[in-house]
């Protein structure tokens, strides 16, 4: 699934990494933790959180990650942006809840595919 | 790459916005060198795991980096309050961390754990109320 794809499907605001979107993720995580996030390394593309802290960014750049989503409409601080701007990670802010959120790229076919 | 590369970072116990920079930039290091992608991973979570650590359990301390061709070996040291029982500190889930920083995102018991599942050999040396010194060691895949 494109980036661009989980913005339409989430509803979600870019705030940055246009150049991302279209890149492809295959998987993703969802959780607030994010040690619990870099215990299980599975290649997954995509965090969501509904966490916000500059953490969070250092967390997807430990992991390769390429793509944020913030849910809840958390919105993260210009500078959390900029960090992550600069690391090549693309930003999107979602109204959706953690489990509307999982549960709809999953029905989608985020993390499912073989 | 014929001698070792030796990095050193202070990591500043009073700013958990700054913490994991050292680890960052760690990475970025290795990339230039041209380390296997899983080696540089392992190796900067790890790292990163640690300097949250330090920072949240030990008001910082000083992470030294030595890299050769074949194994990356991270020494981390802090002058903080020492681990009274490493081996229940091993133990995932267990956590002595304040509750400001589980609303952080971490303080999930999952540290230590995660720095020994991202290592192939890891010691600590640890005396209570002089502090902890962590090595690690990965080995180039």
């Amino acid at each position: 699934m494109k980036i661009r794809q989980i913005a339409n499907l989430l509803n979600a605001d870019v705030l940055c990494g246009d150049a991302l979107l279209d890149e492809e993720a295959h998987s993703a995580c969802g959780s607030d933790m994010m040690s619990d996030v870099l215990a299980y390394v599975k290649d997954q593309a995509v965090l969501i959180t509904g966490l916000v802290n500059p953490q969070v960014v250092r967390t997807a750049m430990m992991m390769d990650m390429r793509c944020i989503v913030f849910v809840r409409g958390k919105r993260p601080t210009p500078e959390i942006v900029a960090l992550a701007g600069e690391n090549h990670i693309a930003v999107l802010v979602s109204a959706y809840r953690m489990y509307e959120a999982c549960g709809t790229l999953y029905a989608n076919g985020l993390g499912t595919e073989a | 790459m014929a001698e070792t590369l030796r990095f050193h970072y202070d990591v500043d116990g009073d700013n958990f916005t700054s913490a994991g920079a050292a680890s960052v930039e760690v990475k970025r290091k290795l990339r230039q060198v041209g380390f296997p992608t899983e080696t540089i991973r392992r190796v900067s979570i790890a790292m990163y795991e640690g300097e949250i650590n330090m920072v949240v359990h030990a008001r910082g301390g000083s992470a030294d980096v030595y890299v050769e061709p074949n194994c990356i070996t991270i020494v981390l040291a802090d002058r903080g309050p020492g681990i009274p029982d490493v081996e229940l500190a091993m133990q995932e889930g267990y956590s002595t961390a304040p509750d400001n920083i589980r609303a952080l995102g971490f303080g999930a018991g999952m540290g230590l754990p995660n720095m020994k599942r991202y290592t192939d050999e890891m010691k600590i040396d640890t005396e209570v109320g002089k502090g902890t010194t962590v090595t690690m060691k990965v080995y180039v895949s």
